[in-house]
């Protein structure tokens, strides 16, 4: 593998390594309000949150670029706190990248939130456990299997992503060029061998990703004698 | 005192009562499902949001007039439901820890060693919930509870999830901690034989309402309430073993003292003499006399005097109850019998209770 393909590599990791963890600050509180809210806003949230699922990452990423450039209310914010602009930087990668994966992260975290059902949490009240400690000693160990989930297709979903990319980030090498791009430019230069080495490796690592999560959040077989 | 003054709608269910328990004992709020009698118990966990007002001695607890509600982790209490809810990513041992350890060390007044004997849960700590039966649950779930040393433990149908032999095995405990802790408990059950065998205190409810309070012995003993008790209409009361009989492996249980007092022979099942014991006499298992009879199988004869008749549930029986020294009895005979001997308050008659008929 060339200098130039490594250097892909490492940054795709990293993307995906920051993105993830966004998105678990940010995707958790969303999940846990959603799972729980009695609002009548929620399926409007909660389509907002999975828009990502059903846009072309072009729609997402053409409207990322407006908002964030120059010109764009995002922009003008960015630039006017000396942050400067946000496309065809890592940063608005990872901004691109978290909003993207967010339906990735959210979903399976909240079905886990909704499965805790509200009894486990009313005995861990009633056991003087306040809000934040009913959710940190009980909601998010008992959703572990919902996190373990989330956050792998959090980073494989960013790892796999491209258009969103390419819109925002463009191709600069060490700085937004990431795995799919260099593919996609190895294809474009007929550099086939190039793109196959990548691409198999792609294929290896999401196969890997998936073996594992499988594997991990297999059902913990049943004691024998569980009497009930 | 429990003060409990709750109202609610919702739908068409509507709860509007008003409760004052003894800060002491068992009082069971007793009715058919759908009463309202579990969404009291959680409104007096502040795990429903009724209107009115919820104190537990001077400690106010809600008070919607002061604007008081104080959420259910900061009220002293305990909680336990009728599926044993435990923390399934936890052994036992770290659930009973779990709320212990949310308790100032100078506010435990319960050790953890002595909820573990209590319920007999010691050789349960290392293992892990999910490999529990559903006595051993609840076992757990209550030792959990008390753990917290609480000022009131609240017990929602408890037993109801068990099957009849675990339901006897899971009885003892449940006297035990009566007993030994001093902790009021409120009991939600539709079960009269769980609130005779383990209640001081009786509250009836019907749709939401209070239709009756009072103390057990005194509640069961009324012939004008509408329980819905049918077949298991019957009394209880408190007496001492005075004597045991080895031959005939019987016991004499004294209830009342002097004058006031009578003994009944039943089943001895080993009490120490001296030991307090409840008894219950079903109404169908006594019998009326106007003279002591000779030549009877029946073990138990006692001079008493008719207080009331009422109709029954069925218009061919009659409900008698008369007085045996200090404690109510209840006869279940037929309106024929009944005017037979011309039954009427006041009169003397003795009432005869078969030995194997007494419960504990």
């Amino acid at each position: 593998m060339t200098a130039a393909d490594w250097s892909a590599i490492v940054l795709t990791a990293e993307l995906a390594a920051v993105s993830t963890l966004l998105l678990l600050l940010l995707g958790t509180p969303i999940a846990w309000w959603l799972a729980r809210t009695r609002s009548r806003l929620k399926p409007v949230w909660a389509s907002l949150v999975a828009m990502p699922l059903v846009l072309p990452p072009t729609v997402l990423g053409f409207y990322l670029l407006v908002l964030m450039g120059p010109l764009g209310p995002v922009g003008q914010l960015t630039q006017s706190l000396g942050v400067g602009r946000l496309p065809f930087t890592f940063a608005g990668l990872v901004v691109a990248s978290v909003l993207y994966s967010m339906p990735f992260v959210v979903q399976p975290l909240q079905q886990a939130f909704e499965a805790i059902g509200e009894r486990v949490l009313e005995a861990a009240a009633t056991l003087r456990a306040g809000a934040w400690d009913r959710f940190f000693t009980v909601a998010l160990p008992l959703a572990r299997p919902g996190l373990l989930t989330a956050s792998v297709l959090g980073f494989a979903h960013t790892v796999g992503e491209f258009g969103v990319v390419l819109m925002i980030g463009g191709n600069i090498p060490g700085t937004t060029r990431v795995l799919s791009v260099a593919i996609y430019d190895h294809v474009e230069a007929s550099e086939f061998a190039d793109a196959h080495r990548l691409a198999a490796f792609m294929v290896a690592f999401a196969l890997l990703v998936l073996v594992t999560l499988y594997v991990l959040n297999r059902p913990a077989r049943d004691d024998p004698g569980t009497a009930r | 005192m429990i003060d409990a003054q709750l109202r609610l709608a919702r739908g068409d269910f509507s709860l509007h009562v008003a409760l004052a328990l003894p800060e002491s004992g068992i009082s069971a709020l007793f009715g058919p499902s759908g009463c309202g009698k579990t969404t009291v118990l959680r409104a007096l966990a502040g795990l429903e949001r009724a209107a009115g007002r919820v104190a537990l001695g001077s400690e106010v607890w809600q008070d919607d007039a002061s604007g008081r509600f104080v959420a259910t982790h900061r009220r002293a209490l305990g909680y336990v439901v009728q599926e044993a809810v435990l923390f399934p990513h936890l052994d036992v041992r770290r659930n009973l820890d779990y709320g212990r350890r949310r308790i100032a060390p100078a506010k435990r007044r319960i050790a953890l060693d002595q909820v573990v004997d209590l319920l007999g849960i010691g050789h349960l700590l290392a293992r892990r919930t999910a490999t529990l039966s559903g006595g051993e649950r609840q076992r757990v779930a209550i030792a959990r509870a008390l753990a917290t040393s609480p000022r009131l433990l609240l017990m929602d149908e408890p037993l109801a999830a068990l099957d009849a032999q675990r339901k006897a095995e899971l009885l003892p405990y449940l006297e035990r901690v009566h007993e030994e802790l001093a902790i009021p408990i409120v009991y939600v059950s539709h079960a009269i034989d769980e609130v005779a065998r383990l209640a001081d205190h009786l509250v009836l409810m019907r749709a939401g309402r209070v239709t009756a309070e009072g103390p057990l012995a005194d509640m069961l003993a009324r012939l004008d309430l509408p329980l819905p008790l049918a077949e298991d209409a019957g009394v209880v009361f408190e007496g001492v073993v005075g004597e045991r009989d080895a031959q005939w492996q019987l016991a004499r249980l004294d209830v009342g003292a002097g004058s006031e007092g009578c003994s009944l022979w039943a089943r001895d099942h080993g009490l120490a003499l001296g030991r307090r014991v409840r008894l219950r006499v079903l109404a169908r298992d006594v019998s009326i006399t106007l003279a002591p009879q000779s030549g009877t199988s029946i073990g138990n004869q006692l001079r008493a005097t008719v207080e009331a008749i009422a109709g029954d549930a069925h218009p061919a029986l009659a409900l008698v109850r008369v007085r045996v020294g200090s404690a109510p009895l209840v006869a279940r005979l037929t309106r024929r019998s009944a005017h037979a001997l011309e039954l009427a308050p006041g009169m003397a008659v003795w009432a005869q209770v078969k030995t194997v008929a007494l419960m504990e």
